[in-house]
């Protein structure tokens, strides 16, 4: 065991699975030589060699569709988009290419790979660097989205997803990439997609986060302990799709009250989905208005930047206001 | 740069260049032209009575689809655009999955989730295609790296149209392919018009074939009506690939003698007169002439191959259109390799309200 951040457990984890699968190729820009402009593949290329670590041409469309043309004929690409503010170009790749491959070849085709690509604010980085897409990939049927929140998880999430069958977006919040160190276990370990973890258990109101949010959801319900009595269940949901509904509907059923925590714009956002879901199902549990702590929807700015995130401030008055319904 | 020409236009050949290939060969090559023209009339007839939905007729493009697959060996992966399909029938994709994809019934293979005409099949490795113009030409070098890091002697070729070039994923296929060296061969019918669109807007260079000198890749232009002459530029194509030495850029240049697609009017855009020239370049009676002039077939012999497919494909019509339409669970299916538990949730929910209404 070791002590590793979270870009040193990206880093772990692609080395380890170099080692086991020889059929695994990583590719995008500065992957090489360089070992990634956040160095999560940081002494790969010296390890693995250069047909195994691919340092590409600068254009995200081509290392997605290249990556589709690799998978397609039995590789595992794990592809790099250097931030994902930089994925559009590639939309026609992902959304038309690699999500349909098998759906619309009848099962015939299939694409399985992982996307990496660092995301989220808190990083001073401007709009171009700090960007939260992840609603247009779970609006996507076809690919899988998950996202860790610690250093440990990101090892056994990253593991699972270049496992899969189908492609995986695998986001990380690059504000967390060198936050706090965490016990990351050597060897073969796996957490399983499509389950959620419960970070803080409670009985008054639920806390619905993934990512950096998971650690401001958790700072709002220790201040609402400590100061308010009000306990919170906090749930990192650690994959999007597919979602772990039945954690979230023993916690909701349990709490009564429900509120998710996103960085991305507010308007069709994933906590729309989250509100929704838990609407349509259990409303009758509802003790409180079932409510969002997201993003603003305005682009991503700079010098307002901890005005526009979600806070522990802002998730506080939030949970009182669910609260004292 | 000159134009790869073999076959005049009375159909004889160029000694020099003549390809040597057996009379068997050369006969199955103009078997599977005819089929590819008889299936363009068949589709588009059925698409006009209404009994299918769509069609995507590659006449007047026989020799370029007929002559790249005969110069290649069956275990080479085919990236088509969509105006290739007799790669797949002259490599022995039975008629039956075709007639029955055109009716998107219960035994289309891609159980009733594509137009008709957009198809592929994994054992005849000829990639499924997509819609979107151009996506497989970058996906086609990614492949070529893949059979490289496996070792496997093997090439891609991924087609695409003169509108393609245009596209963002051209300019990444051709530039990956170039720098990574891959076995590809990138396979450009320029067959002048992109539906309404022609060739000089699409760029302003002479010719599409001095786009590959940029790319610091070999290039060269055939004459895609003469499938001798497409046949001998993808044997020297492949053999490049095969010996390491990546990519080749091709550019055929031929004629989109129908419309785009069944939803198309070429009269729209398109000058009679341009037509009338280049019917008089068939790439079939072309290679016909060229035929029985060596006394490998007679024209008794090319209507008995047109009918006998005929026949076949008439039968294979009537049959499918008798059966149902795939199962409803088929519109859950394969989104994932699994069915996780929100598509099964709505499944459930379709299939409940199936109930009520029966």
């Amino acid at each position: 065991m070791s002590e590793l951040t979270m870009v040193e457990s990206v880093c772990f984890a692609l080395d380890e699975e170099l080692g086991r699968n020889s059929k695994l190729v990583i590719l995008g820009e500065d992957v090489g030589p360089n070992g990634g402009v956040f160095r999560a593949t940081q002494g790969l290329l010296e390890k693995h060699g250069p047909k195994r670590v691919l340092d590409t041409p600068l254009s995200e469309n081509g290392i997605i569709g290249f990556a589709i043309g690799m998978s397609l004929m039995g590789l595992t690409p794990v592809a790099e988009i250097q931030f994902v503010d930089f994925i559009y170009p590639a939309f026609d790749q992902l959304i038309s290419e690699a999500a349909k491959f098998r759906y619309r070849s009848g099962g015939m085709f299939t694409t399985p790979m992982v996307i990496r690509s660092p995301y989220g604010g808190g990083v001073r980085g401007a709009h171009y660097h700090s960007q939260s897409p992840e609603a247009y990939f779970t609006h996507t049927p076809g690919l899988k989205v998950v996202i860790p929140s610690t250093p440990y998880e990101t090892k056994g999430l990253l593991t699972s997803a270049m496992r899969e069958d189908d492609p995986v977006i695998f986001l990380e919040p690059k504000r967390l990439y060198r936050a706090f160190k965490e016990e990351v276990p050597k060897g073969d370990y796996t957490i399983p997609l499509g389950e959620a973890r419960k970070v803080r258990v409670g009985g008054d109101v639920t806390l619905l986060a993934y990512g950096a949010m998971v650690h401001v959801a958790l700072e709002a319900a220790n201040i609402a302990s400590t100061n308010h009595q009000i306990e919170c269940e906090v749930i990192d949901l650690r994959t999007l799709v597919p979602l772990d509904i039945k954690t979230i509907e023993k916690s909701v059923k349990k709490t009564g009250r429900m509120i998710s925590i996103t960085e991305a714009p507010k308007t069709s956002g994933f906590s729309a989905e989250l509100s929704a879901l838990v609407a349509e199902r259990w409303i009758e549990y509802m003790e409180g208005p079932i409510m969002r702590v997201t993003g603003y929807d305005t682009p991503f700015p700079l010098s307002l930047e901890q005005e526009y995130l979600p806070t522990a401030q802002r998730t506080l008055e939030t949970i009182m206001k669910v609260y004292n319904f | 740069m000159s134009m790869i020409k073999i076959l005049d236009s009375t159909g004889k050949a160029d000694p020099e260049l003549e390809p040597n290939i057996s009379k068997e060969k050369l006969v199955k090559m103009l078997e599977y032209m005819i089929l590819v023209r008889l299936l363009d009339e068949k589709g588009m007839r059925l698409q006009r009575q209404g009994r299918i939905s769509f069609s995507i007729p590659s006449t007047g493009q026989e020799a370029t689809q007929i002559g790249a697959v005969a110069a290649l060996s069956p275990e080479d992966w085919i990236f088509p655009a969509y105006r290739e399909p007799g790669m797949a029938f002259y490599r022995g994709l039975p008629l039956e999955d075709l007639v029955n994809h055109w009716f998107i019934n219960e035994k289309d293979p891609q159980k009733g989730r594509r137009l008709p005409g957009l198809f592929g099949s994994k054992q005849f490795r000829y990639v499924n295609p997509s819609a979107p113009i151009g996506t497989q030409i970058i996906q086609a070098a990614g492949a070529g790296y893949a059979h490289k890091y496996l070792s496997e002697n093997l090439v891609d070729i991924v087609f695409f149209g003169d509108g393609a070039t245009s596209s963002s994923d051209f300019h990444s296929g051709l530039n990956f392919g170039a720098v990574f060296k891959t076995p590809t061969i990138f396979f450009c019918q320029n067959n002048q018009w992109a539906i309404s669109v022609p060739l000089s807007r699409q760029t302003g260079a002479t010719s599409l074939v001095d786009k590959a000198q940029g790319y610091g890749l070999p290039g060269v232009q055939v004459d895609g009506n003469d499938i001798l002459a497409v046949y001998n530029v993808v044997k020297e194509a492949v053999k490049r690939a095969k010996a390491g030495d990546g990519p080749t850029f091709i550019e055929a240049v031929t004629y989109r003698a129908g419309p785009h697609t069944s939803s198309d009017d070429p009269t729209r855009y398109r000058p009679k007169e341009e037509l009338e020239k280049w019917k008089k370049l068939d790439p079939i009676s072309r290679f016909e002439k060229y035929l029985r002039a060596k006394g490998y077939i007679t024209q008794e012999g090319i209507e008995e191959i047109r009918s006998s497919f005929d026949n076949k494909l008439n039968n294979l019509i009537s049959e499918a259109e008798k059966l149902k339409p795939p199962s409803l669970k088929t519109l859950f299916s394969d989104v994932y390799s699994e069915l996780p538990w929100h598509l099964e949730e709505q499944f459930n929910e379709l299939n409940a309200l199936k109930g009520r209404n029966a």
